[in-house]
């Protein structure tokens, strides 16, 4: 429980944001410091561009991902066709997880919440007819990251494609994975040790790419506040930077390839501000603690999904709406990519309707509604400006409190990060149940549910999984597997030691069509296994 | 219902709550393992990505009372299947199983055949999760 809402206890009848930050009635002058900066000036608190949007507008890039890669393939060039800017990839849970689809604790799993990407061929497959030097894909991948990212760059080299024109970004954020999403393979310190592998080779080979997206999406889905998100994504990103530094990264340059994640839920001005705040606390952070002062190093790039958890199963159709108000929120906050979920993601891979639909919201917020023409048009509102600064000391003191108890890698090996995000789910859910937070249709105007549409039913090929299999069994009939053998010994042999990069490794055992499942357990035989803290 | 007569509910129950395959969304797992402690019960949490086998070994190691497993990978339907069985296969099949997760409500029927006690999902009042499954194991 943090000191914030301890001090909250008494005084629980003011009007509050969702973070605990008591609003007043009418904001004045008084209630903020004045900050004059312009957008694309230091702290980047009014944005990064000092153009915002009409040099360029944000990226229109919707998750998604399925069955076998022949299935994604058709749904993104279904999404391009319908005018979107960038692909994000699903994966399945065994690619994300290290295990092969013929793995028995896969097979359940195979190309159930993402597409099934067990070597080169199948990401050669998912690409067909899309060229990797105009479209910047993103990958959400996190304990599997370098290998995806090897393979993409082995598949640029098939088709041709300059690995240095490569756009887009890989996760690559494994602390959070400890903390709410799971994904985990490896301990936490040999996990860092590849994600600094994989950042210092893409910002020599692949310079165009974000080698990671720091990501507190997951965390605040989880439970935690809008104030927590940002602190704890911060956090992360030191940690990261601190690697990189003792891995001999230069910070100025590394830093112009950090970029990352969030969350977008349905309290309007906690959201905009919660980017104001976290853009300039970062930049103001990197330059006090790393003496950063180039512009771009200090500039703060973020993604955004609208809708996860703020989305109901309940009047399914209630979510098109909430998805707009927080792609409003998300534009004014000054996101780079926008993801917008489909009405059904609360219970269902979104039918192409949905996706369709979903697009559509952001393309009528940016293409309609005009509040992309100006930048900042937030910025100097009382109120605007009074939650900025407001939640930028809340960052800092939840920074303050990780750093008293030893810094993220300590708090996440002991699952003390873990434990408090539980403690706040439960204390969200209990404000629902007590419908001290109101959401319609779950706990106000709600009516039964019985016979209600909720839409078309998305229903997964049930020959998907087979075809995955059948796949993969020929791969490994087919390719040389005396060149497997040689590849997976020298990824092992680097492995041995801590300062050689393994990228170079890793993408030759792409190259010769080593699984995802090979390369992973040759690397747990050296680093071994996360041992997650399960006390609750 | 206040928290004290929830206290009641559950006192003296062992429940183990488990997540099978490979999901990593274990927040509903542990608000439900939270909200069942509140009620009484002794909780053991598998934490994640465990196997059936290795549930159904635990469920008889602790002597439960009750499974719940949390599933919202859309791999419901194999894995309690798959929990089902490993339980019978020690001779464990009388422990009764509870669903939590994302699960179409077209799937329900398949699943209460399979044995599923309760199905519950995350917009259930915790209070009505937590009766329920008190009115279950009565």
């Amino acid at each position: 429980m943090t000191a914030l809402l301890k001090q909250a206890a008494p005084q629980e009848d003011l009007p509050r944001t969702p973070s605990g930050i008591e609003l007043p009635l009418v904001a004045t002058a008084k209630d903020h410091g004045i900050d004059d900066s312009l957008p694309g000036e230091y702290p980047y608190t009014r944005g990064i561009f000092p153009d915002g949007f009409r040099g360029r507008l944000w990226t229109m890039r919707q998750y998604a991902g399925f069955g076998s890669a022949e299935d994604s393939n058709e749904r993104y060039k279904f999404l391009l066709e319908q005018g979107q800017t960038g692909l994000s990839v699903a994966l399945d849970l065994p690619t994300q997880c290290g295990y092969d689809p013929d793995d028995p604790i896969a097979r359940p799993e195979v190309g159930k919440v993402g597409v099934s990407l067990s070597n080169l061929s199948e990401m050669e497959i998912l690409f067909d007819g899309i060229d990797l030097a105009k479209i910047s894909t993103s990958f959400t991948i996190n304990g599997t990251a370098a290998i995806i990212y090897a393979m993409y760059v082995a598949c640029a080299d098939k088709k041709g494609v300059p690995r240095a024109k490569l756009t887009g970004t890989i996760q690559n954020d494994i602390l959070k994975e400890y903390v709410a999403r799971g994904t985990w393979i490896f301990p936490v310190r040999p996990s860092m040790r590849l994600i600094a592998d994989s950042i210092l080779y893409a910002n020599d080979v692949t310079p165009r790419f974000n080698p990671i997206s720091i990501a507190g999406a997951h965390v605040r889905d989880a439970g935690s506040t809008a104030i927590e998100e940002m602190a704890y994504t911060l956090a992360n990103g030191f940690a990261y930077v601190d690697e990189l530094i003792a891995r001999g990264g230069d910070v100025a340059k590394f830093a112009k390839r950090l970029s990352f994640f969030f969350y977008v839920h349905m309290d309007f001005f906690e959201e905009v501000c919660k980017f104001r705040a976290g853009r300039r606390l970062w930049a103001k952070l990197l330059k006090e603690r790393h003496g950063v002062t180039d512009d771009k190093a200090l500039m703060f790039r973020f993604g955004v999904v609208c809708g996860g958890s703020s989305l109901t199963a309940a009047q399914p159709f209630n979510n098109v709406m909430r998805v707009a108000v927080e792609t409003m929120a998300a534009v004014l906050g000054g996101a780079q990519s926008i993801f917008t979920a489909a009405y059904d993601e609360a219970f269902q891979i979104p039918t192409e309707f949905a996706a369709e639909l979903a697009l559509r919201t952001q393309q009528v917020v940016a293409y309609e509604s005009g509040i992309a023409n100006s930048v900042d048009p937030l910025g100097g509102s009382h109120l605007v400006e009074f939650l900025t600064d407001r939640m930028e000391e809340e960052m800092r003191r939840v920074m303050d409190e990780i750093d008293a108890y030893g810094g993220v890698v300590k708090a996440i090996e002991d699952g003390w990060m873990q434990s408090r995000i539980a403690e706040r789910a439960l204390e969200r859910k209990k404000n629902v149940d007590g419908g001290k937070t109101v959401i319609v249709g779950v706990n106000a105007f709600t009516k039964s549910n019985e016979g209600a549409s909720t839409g078309e039913t998305f229903q997964l090929d049930p020959g998907a999984a087979k075809r995955v299999l059948d796949k993969l069994e020929a791969v490994r009939a087919s390719r040389n597997n005396a060149a497997v053998e040689r590849e997976l010994d020298r990824l092992a042999q680097a492995a041995e030691n801590d300062r050689e990069n393994l990228m170079p490794y890793l993408v030759d055992c792409a190259h010769a069509y080593v699984t995802v499942g090979e390369m992973v357990e040759r690397l747990k035989r050296r680093w071994g296994n996360f041992q997650e803290p399960i006390g609750i | 219902m206040t928290e004290t007569s929830e206290a009641a509910v559950l006192r003296g129950k062992r429940i183990l709550i488990a997540k099978p395959g490979l999901d990593g969304h274990d927040v509903g797992a542990k608000v439900i393992a939270l909200a069942l402690r509140d009620a009484g019960a002794e909780v053991i949490y598998t934490g994640l990505r465990k196997t059936p086998d290795y549930i159904a070994r635990i469920a008889v190691d602790e002597d439960v009372d009750a499974v719940g497993l949390s599933v919202l990978s859309g791999s419901h339907r194999d894995l309690v299947k798959q929990t089902r069985a490993s339980l019978e296969a020690i001779e464990a099949g009388d422990i009764p199983i509870f669903l939590g997760g994302t699960i179409p409500a077209e799937d329900w029927p398949d699943l209460y055949a399979l044995g599923v006690q309760r199905i519950y999902t995350s917009e259930m009042p915790l209070a009505d999760v937590i009766a329920s499954i008190a009115e279950t194991l009565k």
